[in-house]
């Protein structure tokens, strides 16, 4: 069996790899890459708990072959904090203790992301339909909703104070023009 | 196994015409990547259709629609033009699984895949969708409702691949609905299902409908005794338990875990009957 070279971009990485032509990408990232935060739960599409983005849109690896990332990029759960700065969503998840086992944690953190990067204000009743792809068994789902709730309005209020300190600074700027 | 991703239709016809032994079209992989895992198909030649551009986009010309083979579900609900003139296929499509799935299945995959309950389906036959076939004979177009002939079965020769389905100009006051049956919110397979498409004239009148069923025979069911039911109404009471009746008596369907064969028959006319109201609603009608 011949193996298949693929570049692609993870997280921001280039990254090359050799996999198998019906390897997955989901065992790529786990077992050639060492990205071991996507889990696979089911393995047939059901549960999320692999979901990562391909160029942009939410899909679960599970179900994409490694060779299809050719040229892609992919974002998995790793590439979410900023550093050793954890996003809001995984302060969050911790602060109302979103997770007991964690295996179904990255899958759910993942799809979150996506639903706030496309609906900064969501409904609950939205956030339950976007996380309908995600199976938790052991949390439940109400404390995973009221994370994400808790992550909107908190990426809400940092978007307010970030555009508030550009304006000082703009303001600043423009009076010490006036001054000199 | 070898995974391939030709660029041209005409070659990813090409390698399907000359592959041996198994080998399978590739759009969005949520049903076959699936098969192959739990060992019910054996696949020697993958051929991956989403490097091929013309079929990666959705294209209007005159109001018509031409879906590419590889379009993904997600895709088009993002499409406002198109929700706005099939919301009704559109809302099929978009009811095949989670987020994850929207993002990587196909209509064509869902009208390959040949499963009675396929959800795209019942809608593309209401909405009169034509699909076009390229093989090493060169191109063919084909009425949906003939591509599917039985479970997993189509009519599909060797080496040939869908490469596009387009639905037709939507006309004036007309509209589109689909709905089914799953015993949950999300998530699940049709147990039974309704697609259906009308235009109404002066006065809210129907003068043109057409009624599909799904999951409740080997392939979708086109209803004429209940679109001529409703012709010439307004869906009153009269003429919907018309459409049921005549919807009950077009069903043929098997009992299984998701439903029996008595409950399939009655709801696919509740279905009929809901879906109806929705297109007629759309419509403009009052």
């Amino acid at each position: 069996m011949s193996g298949i070279h693929v570049s692609t971009t993870i997280n921001g990485d280039a990254v090359e790899y050799v996999c198998r032509p019906g390897e997955v990408l989901l065992d790529v990232l786990r077992d050639r890459l060492g990205l071991t935060g996507a889990k696979e739960g089911c393995g047939t599409g059901d549960c999320g708990a692999c979901s990562v983005t391909l160029d942009g849109r939410l899909v679960c690896s599970c179900l994409v072959l490694g060779a299809e990332a050719e040229g892609r990029e992919v974002n998995t759960v790793e590439g979410l904090a900023d550093g050793n700065t954890l996003h809001p969503l995984q302060t969050n998840f911790i602060k109302h203790a979103a997770l007991q086992c964690g295996i179904c944690t990255p899958g759910f953190l993942v799809a979150s992301k996506v639903l706030l990067d496309r609906n900064p204000n969501p409904t609950e009743t939205e956030i339950r339909y976007a996380l309908a792809g995600n199976l938790c068994r052991c949390t439940g789902y109400d404390k995973i909703v009221r994370a994400v709730q808790s992550s909107a309005k908190q990426l809400a209020k940092d978007a307010t104070k970030m555009k508030a300190k550009a304006e000082r600074k703009k303001n600043k700027s423009k009076t010490k023009k006036k001054r000199a | 196994m070898r995974y391939e991703a030709p660029t041209t239709t005409k070659d990813a016809v090409a390698l399907l015409h000359k592959a041996k032994g198994n080998a399978f079209v590739l759009a969005g992989g949520t049903d076959l990547l699936v098969r192959m895992k739990s060992d019910l198909v054996e696949a020697d030649v993958l051929i991956d259709i989403k490097r091929i551009p013309s079929m990666q986009t959705i294209t209007s010309t005159g109001g018509a629609f031409r879906i590419g083979s590889s379009v993904c579900g997600a895709e088009m609900g993002e499409n406002k033009a198109l929700v706005k003139a099939w919301p009704g296929v559109v809302e099929a499509a978009n009811l095949i699984g989670s987020d994850q799935i929207q993002g990587r299945c196909t209509m064509a995959g869902n009208l390959c895949n040949a499963s009675p309950a396929a959800d795209s389906v019942p809608a593309l036959v209401a909405a009169r969708a034509k699909v076009v076939i390229v093989g090493p004979k060169g191109r063919r177009t084909l009425p949906v409702e003939k591509v599917v002939t039985g479970p997993g079965t189509t009519s599909l020769k060797k080496g040939e691949i869908v490469e596009s389905i387009s639905l037709p100009k939507s006309q004036a006051k007309s509209a589109d609905a689909y709905l089914r049956f799953i015993p949950r919110t999300e998530m699940d397979i049709a147990v039974c299902s309704a697609g259906v498409n009308l235009t109404i004239g002066a006065r809210g009148v129907i003068k043109k409908a057409r009624v599909v069923l799904g999951a409740v025979a080997p392939t979708v069911v086109v209803v004429p005794a209940a679109a001529r039911a409703m012709v010439g109404s307004k869906l009153d009471e009269a003429t919907l338990a018309k459409v049921a009746k005549a919807c009950e008596a077009a069903c043929s369907p098997i009992d299984d875990k998701r439903g029996t064969i008595e409950f399939r028959t009655e709801v696919a006319g509740v279905m009929a009957k809901r879906a109806a109201k929705i297109a007629y609603q759309r419509a403009g009608g009052k």
